[in-house]
């Protein structure tokens, strides 16, 4: 567990840099992930940290491919164009959320 | 005096009420056994249904492919585990009207209830991924997560002379999350056993970014693959498979060549969930993480691998939520408030091969740590380490399964929430949800 200064905030980050604490992300602390990520958030963007952030409230985990095609009516093609390399991971680490984990 | 007495008899006979438990599996047989002793029985029958007559070992699965155990340790009749007074209904359910409180049977009769516990699991759905059901599977492509795909994997490793053999899994959530893990370890040390070993590369294809993927396990069991010589293709999602060319194709266009393929397909709740309009997109039943209802239907419960819970699906789970929710049914019987206990508690073996094996320990909140279990600081098992101990526990399952976790008895040391007690909790690892 380390801090790490994002967005002039400090922020507590695991080692591979995913938050610990969502009450410390925002929408500034999102871009600045991004940025670092290569990404630069358009509304595309927004639309699945979004549905991200509303299905983690509601089920207490990052939603997978299979919810985000179903239930958040977005098609695995748009998650690779808009997150390349592991779209959920990266999607999951700009909302502020831990990365997709098995149980070990 | 006679219209009397038929009167009355009537009147009791409309008094008793229904539990009906869909699935006879793990977790509707405990609940079978646990509810048939403690709910009254001049008021409430208990129903059990289940469309298949054969109870499974699903963990022994994992030690077919390797002639460890046959078919005979994995297999014994239902109908022995359900108590003499619960009434056990041998067919396939084709739906649930929650509005009307009636399952509906595929052979058409209809069976009504006041409380009803879905415990139907989770099954594998290799038709998911494009192209897996081609001419490569079953020859080149196997499972271990069905009977007949273990048993099919066994006679094929018979054979096995060298190549490269890949470990893959599909999707994201599975049952028994570590047993892709552990048959790579078994592998390995099969392979090793046969001099099979240095003519045999080992792939391990996950979608999640790494074989480990929790902070503190990652730590400790993170050497295992390198160890063992195992390669690790990591944020591998499958896109298709090519049974001409023996590969499978990733969605950003990676791939992984095999000789032999074995997978975990897609893991989805029954069909019956989804056209009873009660399931997710993979079909399972969103329920109350901590008193087990179902959050659509007051009297619709559910238990084991056919919820919603962000805790691993497996047989240790099904027995402690089998607890709260023995509690639970108790309280909406006499319409109590629920219990909020389920902490998500998980206790799970992982095979490591060469006769070891490790053990985690950990609910909603608390990653594995190390630490010794049950006893604190004695054991005999260590928590995230590798021992002899920890294999003979694997192993003892086989016996505790079948004849103390069916039955719904208490495990011995072993508490429905998870103890914190004996664990090395780094500082500032986790807030527990009560320590
Ligand atoms: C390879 C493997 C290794 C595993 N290793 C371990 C381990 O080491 N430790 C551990 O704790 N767990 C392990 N598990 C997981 C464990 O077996 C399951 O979590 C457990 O069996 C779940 O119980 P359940 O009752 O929810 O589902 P199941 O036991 O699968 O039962 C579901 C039942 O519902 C019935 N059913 C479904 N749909 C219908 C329908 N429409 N009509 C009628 N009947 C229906 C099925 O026939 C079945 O009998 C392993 C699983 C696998 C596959």
């Amino acid at each position: 567990m380390a801090e790490k200064q994002i967005a002039g905030k400090t922020i507590e980050v695991t080692d591979d840099g995913f938050m610990v604490k969502h009450e410390q992300w925002d929408r500034e602390v999102a871009a600045a992930i991004a940025a670092e990520e290569g990404i630069e958030l358009t509304d595309d963007h927004w639309k699945v940290l979004e549905f991200i952030d509303k299905d983690f409230k509601e089920k207490g985990a990052v939603p997978g491919i299979r919810r985000m095609n179903k239930v958040g009516g977005i098609s695995t093609k748009e998650l690779y164009t808009l997150f390349p390399d592991g779209p959920v991971k990266k999607a999951a680490k700009i909302a502020g959320y831990p990365k997709p984990a098995s149980c070990v | 005096m006679s219209v009397f007495y038929e009167k009355s008899f009537w009147n009791l006979q409309n008094k008793m009420k229904d539990i009906v438990i869909l699935g006879a599996g793990t977790a509707g047989t405990i609940m079978a056994n646990r509810l048939r002793k403690s709910v009254d029985r001049r008021s409430w029958n208990i129903k059990i249904i289940d469309q298949n007559p054969v109870h499974y070992y699903q963990p022994g699965f994992l030690f077919m492919p390797f002639g460890i155990y046959s078919d005979r340790d994995v297999e014994k009749p239902k109908r022995r585990f359900i108590p003499r007074d619960v009434e056990y209904i041998e067919s396939s359910v084709d739906r649930v009207n929650a509005e009307k409180s009636r399952v509906m049977l595929s052979n058409g009769v209809e069976v009504s209830y006041d409380i009803l516990i879905i415990a139907t699991g989770v099954r594998t759905v290799p038709d998911q991924v494009e192209g897996m059901m081609g001419t490569d599977w079953r020859n080149r492509i196997f499972d271990f997560y069905t009977v007949d795909g273990a048993a099919a994997l066994q006679e094929k490793l018979k054979d096995w002379r060298g190549g490269r053999l890949v470990m893959h899994v599909s999707e994201m959530p599975i049952k028994c999350p570590v047993a892709p893990l552990e048959f790579v370890f078994l592998a390995d040390s099969w392979l090793s056993e046969r001099g099979l070993r240095e003519k045999t590369e080992l792939v391990y294809v996950t979608p999640l970014s790494g074989a480990f993927t929790k902070p503190i396990a990652a730590g400790v069991l993170g050497h295992l693959l390198e160890e063992k010589r195992i390669k690790v293709v990591n944020d591998f999602n499958i896109g298709n498979v090519d049974n001409e060319r023996h590969r499978i194709v990733s969605w950003d266009d990676k791939v992984v060549d095999y000789d032999l393929l074995v997978t975990v397909p897609t893991n989805m709740g029954d069909a019956a969930i989804e056209r009873s309009g009660l399931g997710d997109e993979f079909n399972f039943v969103p329920t109350d993480r901590h008193t087990l209802q179902s959050k659509q239907h007051e009297n619709i419960f559910v238990i084991g691998d056919a919820t919603d819970l962000p805790t691993s699906k497996a047989g240790s789970v099904a027995h402690f939520e089998s607890e709260v929710l023995g509690e639970n049914i108790l309280s909406y019987i006499k319409n109590a408030p629920l219990r909020e206990e389920f902490d998500g508690h998980a206790n799970c073996f992982i095979e490591s091969g060469h006769g070891k094996g490790f053990l985690l320990d950990f609910n909603y909140t608390l990653e594995p740590v190390p630490g010794s279990f049950p006893i604190p600081g004695i054991g005999p098992f260590g928590l995230l380490k590798e021992t002899r101990i920890n294999h003979f526990g694997k192993m003892a399952f086989k016996w505790i399964y079948w004849n103390m976790l069916l039955k719904g008895l208490p495990l011995p040391g072993i508490t429905q929430r998870m103890s914190y007690a004996g664990k090395k909790i780094p500082v500032g690892l986790a807030v527990p949800e009560s320590a």
